[in-house]
């Protein structure tokens, strides 16, 4: 089947007779995809065979996790849908860490992967797997697409599913016979139907009034900033509710970046390795507003003790998170913007003030955590690098973190002041997730300073990406926090199981020579007073650049709630520094 | 506990794996389920019998009704929960009867209101349908009196509000036109007041 696919994109306003190949990507050209991140194969080489038809960026990823957590980084950067690409069987269930990273943490993203022919599908074929049945509980939702006609439709509706409501990731498979075949194609009349917002959305006025009416009379109000502020880009209206009434705000891990780390209103991280001084602020206040937020258990410690004399409005675009860990004594059901406006000018104005100055005199005994004041004794802290980093680029880099001890740390010294600027996963707790990701976050903003932070554990995952940066040629600093330990799971060894470390040491290769073998330029850092020329070296080499940060051993996060606990009971950093003795003297 | 929701999904493959896989992940036990056409083309219409955990409490049925909202495939939910209802089943119960003994049985399913709908020389099928206690009633007295029960097929709980007027008991009365659905469009999902009911 040959067409002439017109340079202008005219198939697009043109119902025009394509293979399904072809409707693949003029679908996705369609819906404004500029960049695919995926591996072909047997089942998906008719589509891969069309590419070189259409204005579409693929990028070749070594292991199909990296393309899922590619889409994932670059929807996150962007705010755009993420696609990425794989074969069937083994392509496609390699997928599924990232699409579950992805649904966990809200993100759209549309994955396509090849099927075998609809004629052998169900015989155990050569690279055949059920995907959408493996995937079905972990995507919004998900296609199995037999015929051509049916394509264009599919994946404008996956699109359509991806980016509305509470986004998340949606799976589009199609056989290999409905890529082969041909149908017509029209962009327009594959439209998908109305989106219709989930029936039990619904803000009522008087419940605005009872939520205002709480909200005014509040003496120790707290706002919760979760991820729904970036999702639904209601910054600005969070920080008129905030600035207007006088309320200072927490964010999760993932709402870092949604209020800006330093507006005077922001105490910092709650939870699990939030700030003392904000999760005390939780306990004892009279009023929770809860911004696009789910009460994670990572957030609220046990929920029998949850801020146990507060009332509380939960703001939230998903029904089902009503009354899921916390129960809401108000439930405002809906886009957080729109519901922020309408909920906005019943809200003159109040004075905060005594509440504000409690919270800020608690800090005071709690900073014993800030170690990057100490004098240099020769260790290495991950804080110190987390801190130097934010401190160089000003606070304006895309962060691209793994998961683990660097996450934490990275989430109390690198101060984020604009939104998308971190990328992380929360929800799953992915390790190998930051190399992929900063590589899309990377692909969807070229302009952008972009730095992986992983610990040495993480992205030995997905370190084979580093081949896809060389390849595409970009620009992503890489930054290891090398512990030589799984160091988050060494901690919680040193804290419930008796300082028994078992499987935690880790023997890592040099990765400056792994870099090197990959043609990227690298060097390790030992010494605090080497820190800031190797950034300065990265930023300004012409081309990615690895430093692996020899960082403290034994080194934990503090503050911590242990698993089981109330948010108040948090274990703090020593107030001598624990690490230049023996674990027996303490 | 005990909940039960009528569920209107779209009949399209894979439904049914949806509905029941979103009860697996919330780990909660589905006691009943069935399905078959609605008064909708294209609609199929689910009652769901679930048994939630222990701990659950009030509002375990709203959040159930809310995770059945976000597959995309479903239609409409409803959570029957204290509301007044009429419920019944269908029960095929197949018996061992010779001749000497038919006429017991028949005089049973005659008093349970249930019919003889196959005889065969050593044994006869019952058709009843009712609450499940009357079937259960049955099959009790069945054993009871030693007629020995070969058989049981039971087509699980089906569930309609009693008095509330569907959209298409509205249409049928030419009345709330503004809540049928045009043909060939997606019928509308209906917002009940939720806020209302936490």
């Amino acid at each position: 089947m040959t067409n002439n696919i017109d340079k202008d994109n005219s198939h697009l306003t043109t119902p025009t007779r394509l293979t399904g190949s072809e409707i693949v990507w003029a679908t996705l050209v369609g819906e404004d995809v500029t960049e695919v991140f995926g591996y072909p194969g047997g089942a998906i080489l008719p589509i891969y065979d069309a590419l070189r038809k259409f204005p579409i960026r693929h990028i070749l990823v070594r292991h199909e996790q990296g393309a899922s957590h590619m889409a994932d980084g670059y929807a996150r950067a962007s705010g755009k849908v993420g696609v990425a690409m794989a074969t069937s069987g083994p392509g496609a269930t390699n997928l599924v860490t990232g699409i579950a990273t992805a649904m966990l943490d809200s993100i759209p993203m549309v994955c396509i992967t090849g099927q075998v022919s609809s004629k052998v599908l169900g015989t155990d074929a050569f690279q055949e797997v059920d995907i959408t049945g493996i995937t079905l509980p972990v995507t919004k939702h998900n296609f199995l697409v037999t015929r051509a006609e049916d394509i264009a439709p599919a994946i404008r509706s996956a699109f359509q599913i991806a980016r509305s409501g509470r986004p998340g990731p949606v799976l589009v498979d199609i056989t290999k016979d409905a890529q082969q075949n041909s149908a017509i194609f029209d962009f327009a009349a594959a439209k998908p139907r109305p989106y219709l917002p989930h029936p039990m959305l619904s803000v009522i006025d008087s419940r605005l009034a009872d939520a205002a009416e709480l909200i005014r009379n509040a003496k120790r109000p707290v706002i919760l900033a979760g991820h729904g502020i970036l999702q639904s880009n209601a910054g600005e209206q969070v920080r008129t509710l905030a600035e207007r009434m006088q309320i200072p705000v927490g964010t999760t891990l993932l709402g870092l970046g949604a209020f800006p780390a330093s507006h005077p209103l922001n105490m910092g991280m709650m939870g699990m390795h939030g700030e003392s001084w904000v999760n005390d602020a939780i306990q004892q206040a009279d009023l929770l507003i809860a911004c696009g937020m789910r009460f994670d258990d990572r957030v609220i410690g046990t929920p029998s003790t949850y801020s146990p004399n507060s009332k509380k409005i939960h703001i939230e675009i998903d029904p089902a998170e009503i009354n899921k860990n916390i129960k809401a004594d108000i439930a405002l059901v809906g886009d957080l913007r729109e519901v922020l406006e309408q909920l906005l000018p019943l809200l003159p104005g109040r004075d905060g003030s005594s509440w504000l100055n409690a919270i800020e005199s608690s800090k005071g005994t709690a900073a014993v955590r800030d170690i990057r004041n100490l004098p240099d004794d020769g260790h290495l802290y991950a804080a110190h690098v987390m801190h130097d980093l934010w401190r160089i680029t000003e606070g304006k880099a895309i962060i691209a973190t793994d998961v683990g001890q660097h996450q934490m740390w990275e989430a109390q010294y690198y101060h984020h002041d604009h939104p998308r600027t971190l990328i992380t996963s929360g929800g799953l707790g992915t390790m190998g997730f930051a190399l992929p990701a900063g590589i899309g976050a990377k692909v969807a903003c070229p302009e952008k300073e972009v730095w992986v932070i992983a610990g040495d554990g993480g992205f030995q995952m997905t370190s084979s990406e580093l081949a896809t940066i060389a390849q595409e040629k970009l620009k992503v600093n890489i930054a290891i926090i090398n512990n030589g330990y799984l160091g988050m799971v060494r901690q919680w060894q040193e804290f419930f199981y008796d300082r028994n470390y078992e499987s935690t040491p880790l023997v890592s290769p040099d990765f400056v020579k792994l870099a090197d073998a990959h043609g990227i330029a690298g060097l390790a850092v030992r010494d605090r007073g080497n820190l800031e020329a190797a950034v300065q070296t990265a930023r300004s080499h012409n081309g990615a650049f690895l430093i692996n940060f020899m960082v403290e051993k034994e080194d934990s996060v503090y503050p911590m709630i242990p698993a089981g606990k109330a948010l108040h009971e948090m274990i703090r950093r020593p107030g001598h520094n624990p690490l230049v003795e023996k674990p027996e003297d303490e | 506990m005990l909940h039960t929701f009528i569920a209107y999904v779209e009949d399209r493959p894979g439904v049914l794996a949806r509905v029941a896989s979103l009860f697996r992940r919330l780990n909660i036990n589905i006691i009943s389920l069935t399905v078959g056409h609605s008064e909708r083309p294209g609609v199929s219409r689910m009652t769901i019998v679930a048994n939630a955990p222990e701990h659950a409490n009030a509002e375990t049925g709203n959040r159930i009704r809310a995770s059945l909202y976000k597959l995309e495939d479903v239609v409409e939910v409803d959570d029957i929960g204290r509301a007044p209802a009429v419920t019944r089943e269908l029960a095929l119960i197949k018996v061992s009867a010779t001749a000497s003994n038919r006429s017991h049985i028949f005089e049973l399913a005659e008093v349970f209101r249930a019919r003889i709908v196959d005889l065969a020389p050593d044994s006869l099928m019952i058709e009843i349908t009712g609450v499940e206690s009357k079937i259960e009633g049955l099959i009790q007295v069945l054993n009871e009196t030693e007629n020995r029960v070969l058989e049981v097929c039971r087509s699980g709980k089906m569930t309609m509000r009693r008095g509330k007027h569907s959209s298409g008991v509205l249409r049928a009365m030419g009345a709330g036109d503004a809540e049928a659905p045009k043909p060939g469009i997606h019928p509308p999902k209906t917002a009940d007041n939720f806020a209302d009911n936490i």
